[in-house]
């Protein structure tokens, strides 16, 4: 799938539907930091595609994405913002907006995890608004192309991150309640 | 789960919600805001104005959003917000922020409360013990699942409104929904 060559232009039917297998990637995070696919299996992540750092609106969607983490956070998910954007431009805007998640960037060769992904503007050259919410097996859940110019907010993601009632976050709460178990007995033994 | 047609998931509720106009006006405005926020700045004066032309056909609501990690005082200025309205000043202490926006410290949001009137030892002990937290925290996470995008974040009769809130664009929209839901009932 990963070898089909993608289409120029996107609708919501383009970009990679639930069901398939996230495109791999490797992009720097900072000018020294790469951040791939497999840095995240293990764990729901969401992947927001967006057009360009610094845009011009206090309230545009990665300073939002910024502010509702510990919501994601409640479900284990992590995000990752990308753009065409280059690193030290990513570094400035991360800066800026006081942003606590990585930012990537498909700056060379120019979109190309965008296009594998269904989510490149190539006549514009960027990258469009798109949602990938993928599972802690690398398999997409719920996927959701935005007109450009409207940020789609969160609630289709922490809507697709509730559904997915995942295993890890079973696991997880199994692994807590445990555990929790564990210290009360050895609490009590200890009395 | 389609953002385009985001709607209002925690309605409007006088018990709750700050709520200027009446129950049985015809359209019903609500707008998720922060106080630091400029651009919400900018929408204040235009909603007096359109509350002005609508009169009683329009009923406006206001829940905060605060978006803290660029706005360091949003937070405390919500709060401020909901102290005063414990003590029946929300409005009051809702436009004086709107209109100090440039100076939404702690020092001077007491001043703000002074200047009001309020009951300074119970407005300070909710502010330093953060009574309304838990309140300004279900706004914020109400608008996250109805869709809120960014601040000001509008939504007319449940249902987000997306366009441009300059005075004519949004005048316009709410004519036209006044006009066909009037034209309904006559019907």
């Amino acid at each position: 799938m990963e070898s089909r060559i993608p289409p120029l232009t996107t609708s919501q039917s383009s970009i990679q539907q639930p069901g398939t297998s996230a495109p791999d990637f490797t992009l720097n995070a900072t000018p020294d930091q790469l951040l791939s696919l497999k840095d995240y299996l293990g764990k729901p992540f969401i992947l927001a595609f967006y057009p360009a750092d610094f845009s011009p609106v206090c309230g545009d969607e990665m300073t939002l994405y910024n502010e509702i983490l510990p919501e994601f956070r409640r479900y284990k998910a992590e995000i990752l913002g990308i753009s065409v954007d280059g690193p030290w431009c990513h570094l400035a805007f991360s800066k800026d907006r006081n942003l606590h998640f990585p930012l990537l960037s498909d700056f060379e060769p120019k979109g190309e995890v965008a296009r594998k992904y269904g989510a490149y503007d190539a006549k514009k050259g960027i990258c469009e608004r798109a949602l990938f919410v993928i599972d802690e097996n690398g398999i997409i859940r719920w996927s959701y192309l935005s007109p450009i110019g409207v940020n789609p907010g969160a609630e289709g993601v922490l809507d697709a991150l509730e559904t997915m009632n995942s295993s890890f976050l079973k696991q997880e709460q199994e692994l807590e309640s445990r555990q929790r178990v564990a210290e009360e007995k050895n609490g009590s033994s200890n009395r | 789960m389609n953002p385009e047609t985001s709607k209002l998931r925690l309605d409007i509720d006088s018990n709750r919600d700050h709520i200027q106009g009446s129950d049985t006006a015809v359209v019903t405005l609500l707008e998720y805001g922060d106080y630091e926020c400029p651009y919400c700045g900018q929408a204040y004066p235009i909603i007096k104005q359109i509350q002005n032309s609508f009169g009683e056909d329009l009923r406006f609501a206001f829940r905060n959003f605060p978006i803290t990690q660029s706005h360091p005082h949003a937070q405390n200025a919500a709060e401020a917000a909901e102290s005063a309205g414990s003590q029946n000043k929300f409005w009051e202490m809702h436009d004086y922020l709107y209109e100090h926006q440039q100076a939404l410290d702690d020092i001077h949001l007491e001043k703000y409360a002074r200047e009001l009137r309020l009951d300074l030892n119970k407005f300070n002990q909710d502010m330093s013990e953060h009574i309304y937290l838990p309140r300004v925290k279900e706004d914020f996470l109400s608008g996250v699942r109805s869709g809120v995008n960014g601040t000001p974040c509008f939504y007319i009769d449940g249902i987000r409104y997306d366009d441009s809130w300059d005075i004519e664009t949004f005048t316009e929209r709410l004519r036209n929904i006044v006009n066909s839901k009037r034209s309904d009932t006559i019907g």
